[in-house]
């Protein structure tokens, strides 16, 4: 019988990152703070100890530097695992990870791919100071080359974490700090590995779609049930937990099935991922549409200071009233 | 305590071969003379492929490209020292060190030429390819070079880059990594004086490059950079240092652009031709050519037999390069990803029947 154990996005993480140093000594892990310390938010606490400073290396501060030195290692055939400490951050890292992580496979022409993982915290809703809350992976998205991850739960984190980490293309993982301590789930004790690219339905559902990912699944959820409960509209939902490649088949199949759609996330609007995902409906379930799909998202402002960061991010209540609108909308 | 802050603003410059082709005893390496036949033979394929592929690209057949005439001793010195095993990553000037390393002049002219192919590094050659933008390749070499340390490798690796890449955050960031890492890293900063259209004064306040290694803490050596004797002098010692596990080194190797940025580039606009003059005197081959005729290992017969040599085997890589030059369209989505996704199999499948309404099946 196959045992779990119940943690947090955290402590999943941080098994999913422990077991890749056990089982493979092409693993490092890099960033800043990651070692004694364990990272800002702990989820490398106790590796460094672990398996030496060698495997798990404390950079010196400079983003740029922690990814363009963790292309090189991945060049030389390790698997370098790049924390940023919070995607706001990134920007910092822009550079190497437009020039060289999304470009090494296609430059060499496969002679010289790069099996790497960029992990950041992403998200709003922790009261931090500017650049703490930011939700940019459409930038990543938008970059040919990589793939682009985003876990929901402990559980589909630590999968997904594995899978990144074991994947031959470059990956940028994009962590829901909102989530890491919110709630604990069943994790196997036993590896598990998720396919990335896939999507999954969460919920099934016959009256409307929702597609989100991230901590947006949260409100995603909330509102589902009450859409049930109080208004009997029956809700399907779908987590898309890889953002690149996108999993379109789940997401017509459903669309398809249901003729109604929202999108959810707290990026912001213009360009951002629902944009995608309304205009893949758009191209292959357009005639199966009973109503325009409604789009729930961050603002194209600037992510507020966050005494209002909470008027900003989509809600439950948001997401009841768009898809009330949606179901009677003629 | 002196509150005077401390400056330092320049360090001396290493020749061993002066501009007479007179050597230094005391300082010169210890090459054998097919050693010091083979730099030659190499500084001089260099300048022959160059001036050949300005030709080939005034007239049409070369797309844009960064000569690098007189810079043919840097080029050269900085991968004598290499092994198979250490690894080269060149900047876009670096033509000369590549085909030292084992790149085909053909698969170079490939690459300048806008061809694909022309951009891996060959099988068995363990360099970077280049890219494009600044001192961008200056962090993954690092990170080569920390590969190599974690996994114990005496190994070590050469990156080169221009006065413009020291003005790069990126290229700064790549200095403190090696230094806290002790990466087995020599960096060949080649100053030519140029970036662009940009001096070195507008680059830099010091007079000195090699200044801002010690700031990190990387031992710094200012070399003549056209002086070959010099520069493998320089490098021998900075590999050997970064293969003992002592870290990098800094080689600020001071060369002149005597010709183009890029082919698309008209120097007339920003620099008068006096400013090239003294170079012409302190022309690399010319000051090895004299000292290795004073010294009998090759006559000027010999040298002169050697250019034609070097001519032949430049128009043979053209000829070779005109039998591969064939685009491939059809392949341009085969490289982003170790399997491609369904997106992209499906923007393939569209791309293909455009190409077949243009009638360009594969």
């Amino acid at each position: 019988m196959s045992l779990t154990t119940q943690r947090t996005m955290v402590e999943a993480l941080n098994l999913a990152l422990d077991e890749a140093l056990s089982t493979d000594p092409d693993v490092c892990l890099m960033g800043q703070d990651i070692g004694c310390n364990g990272g800002v938010f702990r989820v490398t606490k106790g590796l460094q100890g672990k398996h030496g400073q060698d495997r798990v290396m404390d950079s010196p501060l400079a983003e740029c530097g922690i990814v363009g030195t963790a292309v090189g290692m991945a060049i030389y055939g390790l698997k370098p695992v790049a924390e940023i400490q919070f995607s706001g951050f990134t920007m910092q890292a822009f550079d190497q990870i437009e020039q060289n992580m999304a470009r090494y496979r296609n430059r060499t022409r496969h002679g010289q791919p790069l099996a790497m993982v960029m992990r950041t915290p992403y998200g709003g809703g922790i009261r931090a100071v500017e650049h703490h809350s930011e939700s940019r992976e459409a930038y990543w998205a938008h970059t040919p080359g990589l793939k682009v991850v985003i876990p929901s739960g402990p559980r589909n984190a630590r999968a997904l974490l594995a899978a990144a980490i074991q994947d031959p293309d470059p990956v940028i993982f994009y962590e829901p700090k909102a989530v890491y301590r919110a709630f604990r789930e069943d994790v196997p004790d036993d590896p598990e590995v998720a396919r990335l690219g896939r999507a999954q339905v969460v919920r099934n559902g016959s009256d409307i779609t929702v597609i989100s990912y991230g901590a947006m699944m949260r409100p995603v959820l909330e509102a589902s049930d009450d859409l049930s409960s109080l208004h009997g509209i029956d809700v399907e939902i779908i987590d898309l937990l890889t953002i690149k490649p996108m999993d379109t088949e789940t997401i017509i199949e459903s669309v398809t099935k249901t003729g109604r759609c929202v999108v959810v996330h707290e990026g912001h609007k213009t360009c951002g991922i629902g944009a995608e995902i309304i205009a893949r409906i758009n191209e292959h379930a357009f005639g199966h549409l009973l109503a325009p799909v409604g789009r729930i998202s961050g603002y194209d402002i600037p992510f507020p200071y966050f005494q209002c960061e909470q008027h900003f991010l989509p809600d439950p209540d948001t997401i009841i009233e768009k898809i009330q609108d949606l179901m009677t909308w003629q | 305590m002196d509150t005077k802050p401390v400056q330092l603003d320049n360090i001396d410059v290493l020749q061993v071969l002066n501009e007479e082709g007179m050597v230094d005893t005391t300082k010169a390496p210890p090459l054998t003379h097919d050693q010091l036949r083979r730099l030659y033979v190499a500084m001089v394929l260099t300048r022959k492929f160059d001036s050949r592929m300005l030709a080939m690209q005034r007239q049409g057949e070369m797309g844009t490209f960064a000569p690098n005439l007189g810079q043919e001793a840097t080029q050269i010195g900085q991968v004598f020292p290499l092994t198979a095993d250490d690894w080269f990553a060149p900047s876009y000037r670096s033509f000369g060190a590549q085909i030292w390393r084992g790149w085909s002049m053909e698969q170079l002219l490939l690459l300048w030429a806008g061809y694909h192919e022309g951009f891996p590094p060959p099988e068995g050659v363990n360099d970077l390819p280049f890219s494009i933008v600044i001192g961008s390749h200056v962090l993954p070499a690092v990170g080569v070079a920390m590969g190599m340390a974690q996994k114990k490798q005496q190994h070590c690796v050469t990156v080169n880059f221009g006065d413009g890449a020291m003005s790069q955050g990126a290229v700064n960031e790549a200095f403190n990594f090696a230094a806290v890492y002790k990466a087995p890293c020599v960096f060949v900063c080649e100053n030519n004086g140029w970036a662009i259209s940009t001096p070195l004064q507008r680059q830099a306040a010091t007079e000195s490059l090699a200044v801002r290694g010690i700031g990190f803490g990387i031992p710094s050596i200012r070399v003549d950079g056209n002086d070959i004797l010099a520069m493998v002098a320089a490098t021998t010692t900075a590999a050997e240092r970064a293969r003992a596990g002592q870290g990098p080194s800094l080689i600020e190797a001071v060369t002149y652009r005597m010709s183009l940025h890029t082919t698309a580039d008209d120097p007339t606009v920003y620099r008068q031709e006096e400013h090239v003059d003294p170079w012409h005197q302190r022309c690399p081959l010319l000051r090895f050519e004299r000292y290795l005729n004073r010294e009998s290992i090759l006559t000027e017969d010999e040298c002169r037999r050697i250019a034609d040599e070097c001519e032949q085997r430049v128009l043979e890589a053209r000829a070779k390069f005109r039998e591969m030059a064939k685009a491939r369209p059809e392949e341009i989505f085969d490289f982003v990803y170790h399997t491609m996704p369904p997106e992209l199999i499906e923007q393939k499948k569209d791309y293909l029947s455009r190409l077949a309404r243009k009638g360009l099946n594969p």
